[in-house]
């Protein structure tokens, strides 16, 4: 997937974590910032990273705003970020490379 | 089709927002019967598409212990329904509560979605169940044709709110306002073979109010109370679990019934009360909800 416009999700909520994904310039720029960065940096990294695998994107600079998410959680705002940047909410690939 | 989920205990259905990480990562603690995941009223109109991902993702991924995981997906009147349904049914999602219930049409239109749904994701044909809520005079006049519209229907719930504008009045928190709608609820859902539930109580201050409400509903046949506070959990299966009195009383009856049968005898007295076959199936029922809420230790 190639993201076409920046787009956000997510909430700086308790439990939650905000999402921003904008195109890219030929590779992954990540940006993490999270209370429990020395804790839970490294796995909040893979997730996001496997996640984006998982979505087939290569191109791309995330921000992530982290206040305690679970992994599922984080999946899920990265996924809704980047769907809403294509303007996909319909149809959508559940199960596939949403997983 | 015969999903042996439609008849399980359902004493609470706690509305949680699907949206809210916080809410959704762990409510199995508080111990409802039921998980409402909700992606309509509860989720703001420009989140409704992010909402899907956190409800995939935690039906997926949050082991709710035993609870019945059902989603409240928006109006089929809204551009929404139709994804929601797909992010359910591919998420895992045990039932579907379709708002604003008018007409059998309604759940045929949802119960084609699912099954179209089942196939394209593997999920086994019949497993996901439907329930309906009623939320408008229209509705509740037609909750019978409503409750015999499909085998996936497990039951109706009263949305109260949405009701008491459309019958131009309020909630008062006396019940009189809802009688009529749960009386021809009930009776609609009973003589269908489903299962029945109430509207939910929202003054969260008055808890003595909201005991009397339980207590009425109960009586007056419900199967269970949506809720939207944990406060409210143990005050309901308090109502709604058969006492140690209740269940000794049903089990003499049971046995008497069973036993005298066989030896001709129709009408006899249990503990100075006349009992004939008539009270079978109910005291038959009270030990099934005993079981069914763990606190049954007979051999029946």
């Amino acid at each position: 997937m190639e993201i076409k416009k920046a787009a956000t999700a997510g909430t700086l909520e308790s439990s939650d974590c905000m999402v921003t994904v904008e195109p890219g310039e030929g590779k992954i720029d990540f940006s993490l910032e999270s209370s429990v960065i020395h804790q839970y940096g490294n796995q909040l990294r893979k997730v996001a990273l496997e996640t984006l695998k998982n979505l087939d994107i290569d191109n791309v600079r995330i921000t992530i705003v982290d206040k305690g998410a679970l992994d599922c959680t984080l999946k899920a705002r990265i996924e809704g970020a980047v769907f809403r940047s294509v303007d996909q909410y319909e149809n959508l690939p559940w199960g596939g490379a949403i997983r | 089709m015969n999903n042996p989920n439609k008849k399980r205990l359902r004493r609470t259905m706690m509305f949680l927002n699907a949206q809210k990480p916080g809410l959704i990562k762990d409510p199995y603690i508080y111990k409802a019967d039921s998980l409402m995941l909700d992606l309509e009223d509860a989720v703001a109109e420009n989140q409704k598409d992010v909402a899907r991902f956190s409800l995939y993702h935690a039906l997926k991924t949050v082991d709710y212990r035993g609870a019945e995981r059902v989603v409240r997906i928006n109006g089929l009147d809204t551009p929404y329904w139709r994804e929601d349904i797909r992010a359910c049914v591919a998420g895992g999602c045990d039932s579907i509560r379709i708002p604003k219930t008018e007409h059998a049409e309604d759940v045929h239109r949802v119960a084609a979605a699912i099954a179209e749904d089942e196939k394209t994701y593997g999920r086994p044909e019949g497993e996901v169940l439907i329930i309906a809520a009623l939320e408008s005079a229209r509705g509740v006049m037609n909750a019978l044709e409503i409750c015999e519209s499909d085998e996936r229907l497990f039951g109706i719930a009263l949305s109260g709110g949405d009701y008491t504008k459309d019958l131009q009045t309020h909630i008062t928190g006396t019940g009189i306002e809802l009688m009529g709608a749960r009386q021809q609820m009930i009776i609609a859902a009973r003589a269908a073979g489903v299962q029945c539930f109430d509207t939910v109580f929202t003054d969260l201050k008055d808890m003595d109010g909201f005991r009397k409400d339980v207590e009425n509903i109960h009586l007056m046949g419900f199967d269970g109370k949506s809720i939207i506070n944990p406060r409210q959990i143990p005050i309901v299966h308090e109502i709604f679990t058969p006492t140690q009195k209740d269940i000794i009383f049903a089990e003499k009856v049971v046995k008497e019934i069973d036993s005298k049968k066989a030896l001709g005898i129709g009408v006899f007295t249990v503990d100075g009360k006349m009992i004939d076959i008539a009270f079978y199936d109910g005291a038959k029922r009270t030990i099934d909800l005993a079981k069914a809420s763990g606190v049954y230790k007979g051999d029946l």
